[in-house]
């Protein structure tokens, strides 16, 4: 692939911006000398034409979701609508200073309101902050909260985080980033919470629990009312992680089910885009006993008027420059209104019954270590298809075929995983052509596994050496390379 | 609904192929009391059309275009090419995932390459990561990754940093049980090192300050033992500023809002990151290196991924997943329309501006400079009378400027501060020099 750093230099370049009308005065007389840059700036000078194609080519080297079928487990890939867009773009959210005056900020503000009012409702729970910017930042507010809880109690002995061995893939990371240790729990035989093995590990030194419901094979944890119940009875909060929020939208609510924390991801359930890797939005939900200690600032509404309240004591403080994601916000925003009560419910039934579809045909060609309903989504095995093909063989051959691989290696309890979510924005007709390539490329497995071994050769370059950039870290454009 | 193609034929097909009969017992394994508890909104469905017709009424109601911008402190109001929002539209960037496939990633995975290597040219660091939510995580990231180097449990923190910055860096602190020592100012407003406790993993120096003051990092390194130095910094003055990294410093951070980013109500935002090469390991967020296909062609995949949380979990140097890659392709997009004359050129007109700006005030009676220091595109004035009048004052002539009492947390009682981009005309500039001359 050719950088920008490749492309020749034109010697006239400029006129994006005027000259100056000011009487210049020179950088040299304006600050100390000993402060001016000495050494080049190596940034390319490059006609806007060169510039153009050449971020038009690297788009060409992508896949998104526009591109075709995305059924990446637990990232909800589902479509993003274009007014969504329309909506981030206008002049009074995208040109707004985050240091506005109230008075000028008062539609941002209201949308902030009301947003917080529909994720409450969503979430079933007592009070949202719109400030963490991205899943695993609820996550890490989230625990936040939870210190900030048992300090205010004085149950400094609480330093232990729950995880069961099916949670959400940052959860250990933001439990242990936050100060807790992290002690795992083992699930059953049906791919749920073992409730005598939560009960061996259930004391006063635990602060919680993370809980992904449903949980990352795609089962909903029956018993989660006996857990979250055992959790409290213990002293604990009860963390549920969102990523799966798409399966019962408008059907239940973490906050019936015991719930002390929960955070959205609105770059998932609420269709805003994932642009590469963020910018997402990690908007949490508390139950009543967390809800003063929510980052500040809150948003309020008093006597007709939008303004942000500072003013909170007890508060763990900020977790982002200003507000979070606001441009975030605004899609979701948009995206809830469309849907209205009717559509979000649509949304979990369409993806429920898209993925038992997928489900109950793939596993007629793929092991399915937990048989029975999933929800949004599912996992099957790559393991016992042909010998000496992996998972990864198979996910790079289905990039020929001109879908996105599923999540692979994920969950870690299921042994060469394969992790598949269709979401409610595909139709049958998808559904079945993507089921007709997988059982295509498991034939190809057992006849001509050399087509998976060499897989991909329809892509832009054939499969990386990924220890290579481990091994021999090339982590910027190497200057010296470049021929004079 | 129109995102939903199911027709009720393909339901019907589908539920008979799963063998059940309606959608609602494939919910039969959510607890019978939980299971339909869900409240309405009250929101109707409503049209394209109509949701575009609130939303943009809300839009509306904010008036950001009716005033001429004069605030700043980190978030800035600059020109952004036509060419940065038309190639970031681009749904193959706009709607893909993190870049876990390499092979069908390559255009996000070329251009996190080129970001990393911008932030390298324009801190003058060895090695950049793909991006940070914003600049205050980032600073708070630096100063966690510092303390998982050096084990002190204790950073030197200026007053003279951003108040959003130090607000989310207290938190993580105080959560992660990690003491903040604050350092002062001197006259000039640059920070005062001479009072610098001992056993510190970092020092953190913020240069232009939250004053608008540039620091000078010469000799700083040499005095804070083997304290990690963290500088945090706003990228454009580099085009024009000898770069933190010419003075030693182990981690340099910043919000890379100036490069093509929307000011977006402060959000999305985006965290610059990089670091000297000793401390790759310890480094949090992903980054891109350069490979080869099985073929022997240049390609680009996530490197190091070890760190990654799904691999490591608990152990991992960072919990951060999603970041901000579309906004560091924004700001990458931007520097390669901008290049480096057209960088050098923005950053003398905000150099100019501000000044010109200053000057004009400053020529006003009872009008002083709070600081001596030298300044880059942002300044503080100590005004006579009340700072609250005069903010007023401004605001009903049309200007947006911060509230005074937004630099209290600064230690400064009576002043305001002015921000001037490339954006800011002479005629916006006299009137405003005029507006303060006639509100004495």
């Amino acid at each position: 692939m050719s950088t920008i750093f490749d492309c020749r230099c034109s010697e006239k370049v400029g006129g994006l911006f005027p000259e100056i009308d000011v009487p210049a005065k020179g950088a040299e007389r304006l600050i100390d000398p000993k402060h001016l840059r000495k050494q080049p700036l190596r940034i390319p000078d490059v006609s806007e034409p060169q510039v153009t194609r050449h971020y038009t080519k690297l788009s060409k080297l992508n896949f998104g979701v526009d591109d075709g079928f995305y059924p990446l487990g637990s990232c909800t890939m589902k479509y993003n609508p274009k007014l969504n867009e329309a909506m981030a773009s206008l002049p009074g959210f995208a040109g707004l200073h985050p240091r506005s005056d109230e008075g000028r900020s008062q539609g941002a503000l209201q949308l902030m309101f009301e947003l917080t009012g529909f994720l409450r409702g969503i979430a079933g729970m007592a009070d949202v902050s719109l400030q963490p910017v991205a899943g695993a930042h609820g996550e890490l507010a989230g625990m936040f909260l939870f210190k900030k809880y048992f300090e205010m109690r004085g149950e400094d002995n609480r330093k232990r985080i729950l995880l069961p061995d099916t949670a959400h893939g940052t959860n250990p990371a933001s439990a242990a980033y936050a100060g807790f240790s992290v002690t795992e729990v083992a699930s059953d035989e049906t791919g749920m919470i073992d409730l005598e093995a939560l009960d061996q590990v259930l004391d006063d030194t635990v602060a919680g629990i993370m809980l992904t419901v449903p949980n990352t094979l795609g089962i909903f944890e029956t018993n989660i009312l006996q857990v979250t119940e055992k959790v409290h009875a213990a002293g604990g909060l009860c963390y549920f992680d969102g990523a799966n929020l798409n399966s019962y939208l408008g059907k239940t609510r973490p906050g019936d089910m015991g719930a002390d924390v929960f955070h959205y991801n609105l770059h998932k359930t609420m269709s805003t885009p994932h642009g590469g890797g963020g910018p997402g939005a990690g908007p949490i939900a508390v139950s009543e006993s967390l809800a003063a200690y929510l980052p500040v600032p809150r948003v309020r509404f008093e006597d007709g008027r939008y303004a942000l309240d500072w003013d909170c004591p007890n508060s763990i403080g900020s977790v982002h420059s200003f507000y979070g994601n606001f441009l975030v916000a605004v899609r979701a925003f948009a995206y809830i209104l469309q849907l209205g009560d009717e559509g979000l419910r649509e949304v979990s039934k369409n993806a429920v019954l898209n993925a038992n579809y997928l489900q109950e045909r793939l596993k007629k060609t793929f092991s399915l270590p937990y048989d029975g309903l999933c929800k949004h989504e599912f996992v099957v095995s790559g393991k016992g298809l042909a010998d000496g093909i992996s998972t990864l063989d198979i996910a790079k051959r289905l990039i020929d075929y001109g879908v996105h691989p599923p999540t692979i290696y994920f969950p870690l309890t299921v042994k060469e995983a394969i992790m598949i979510e269709p979401t409610e924005t595909e139709s049958k007709e998808t559904l079945d052509r993507f089921a007709e390539i997988l059982e295509t490329v498991a034939r190809e497995a057992k006849e001509d596994p050399q087509l998976l071994h060499d897989a991909p050769t329809q892509a832009p370059v054939r499969r990386l050496d990924q220890t290579y950039a481990a091994k021999n870290p090339v982590l910027s454009y190497p200057f010296e390379e470049q021929p004079q | 609904m129109r995102y939903i193609p199911n027709t009720s034929a393909d339901q019907r097909e589908m539920l008979a192929s799963i063998g059940v009969s309606s959608i609602e017992e494939l919910f039969a394994d959510i607890p019978e009391s939980v299971r339909n508890r869900f409240q309405p909104l009250n929101l109707p469905a409503r049209s394209e059309m109509e949701v575009a017709s609130v939303v943009s009424e809300m839009a509306d109601r904010n008036k950001p275009t009716d005033a001429i911008c004069f605030l700043g402190g980190g978030i800035y109001d600059h020109y952004v090419p036509s060419v940065v929002g038309n190639l970031l539209s681009r749904s193959e960037f706009v709607t893909a995932y993190t870049p876990y496939q390499p092979e069908i990633s390559q255009g996000t995975l070329t251009a996190m390459f080129e970001f990393q290597t911008y932030v390298c040219e324009l801190t003058g660091m060895d090695i950049a990561n793909a991006s940070m939510y914003d600049g205050a995580t980032a600073m708070a990231e630096a100063v966690l990754m510092a303390e998982r180097t050096r084990k002190r449990g204790a950073v030197a923190v200026p007053r003279s940093l951003f108040s959003h910055v130090r607000r989310a860096l207290d938190t993580y602190c105080w959560a992660t049980d990690i003491e903040i020592h604050e350092i002062g100012y001197l006259p000039d407003g640059t920070v005062d090192l001479e009072l610098l406790p001992e056993q510190l993993s970092a020092v953190v120096i913020q240069t232009p300050n939250a004053f608008g003051v540039i620091e000078s990092l010469e000799g700083v390194k040499d005095r804070i033992g083997d304290a990690l130095l963290i500088v945090s910094c706003h990228p454009l003055s580099l085009a024009l500023l000898q770069p933190p990294g010419a003075y030693g410093a182990d981690i340099v951070v910043a919000e890379g809002q100036s490069l093509g980013l929307a000011m977006g109500y402060g959000g999305p935002l985006l965290g610059l990151f990089a670091a000297r090469q000793e401390h790759l390991r310890q480094m949090p967020g992903r980054i891109a290196g350069r490979t080869v296909d099985v073929d022997g062609k240049t390609g680009y995949a996530m490197a190091a991924q070890t760190r990654e949380q799904h691999i490591r979990r608990h152990r991992a140097t960072s919990n951060i997943c999603t970041n901000s890659a579309l906004c560091a392709l924004a700001s990458t997009i931007y520097l390669s329309s901008a290049g480096s004359a057209g960088l050098k050129q923005l950053a003398a007109l905000n150099l100019e501006k501000a000044h010109y700006l200053a000057d004009g005030i400053t020529a006003i009676e009872g009008y002083e400079l709070a600081f001596t220091g030298d300044f880059f595109n942002e300044f503080i004035v100590n005004v006579p009378g009340n700072a609250a009048v005069i903010h007023d004052a401004l605001v009903q002539a049309g200007f947006a400027v911060e509230e005074p009492q937004a630099l209290q947390s600064l230690g400064l009682d009576n002043a305001l501060r002015f921000a001037v981009t490339e954006r800011r005309t002479k005629d916006e500039l006299d009137r405003l020099i005029e507006v303060l001359g006639g509100s004495r």
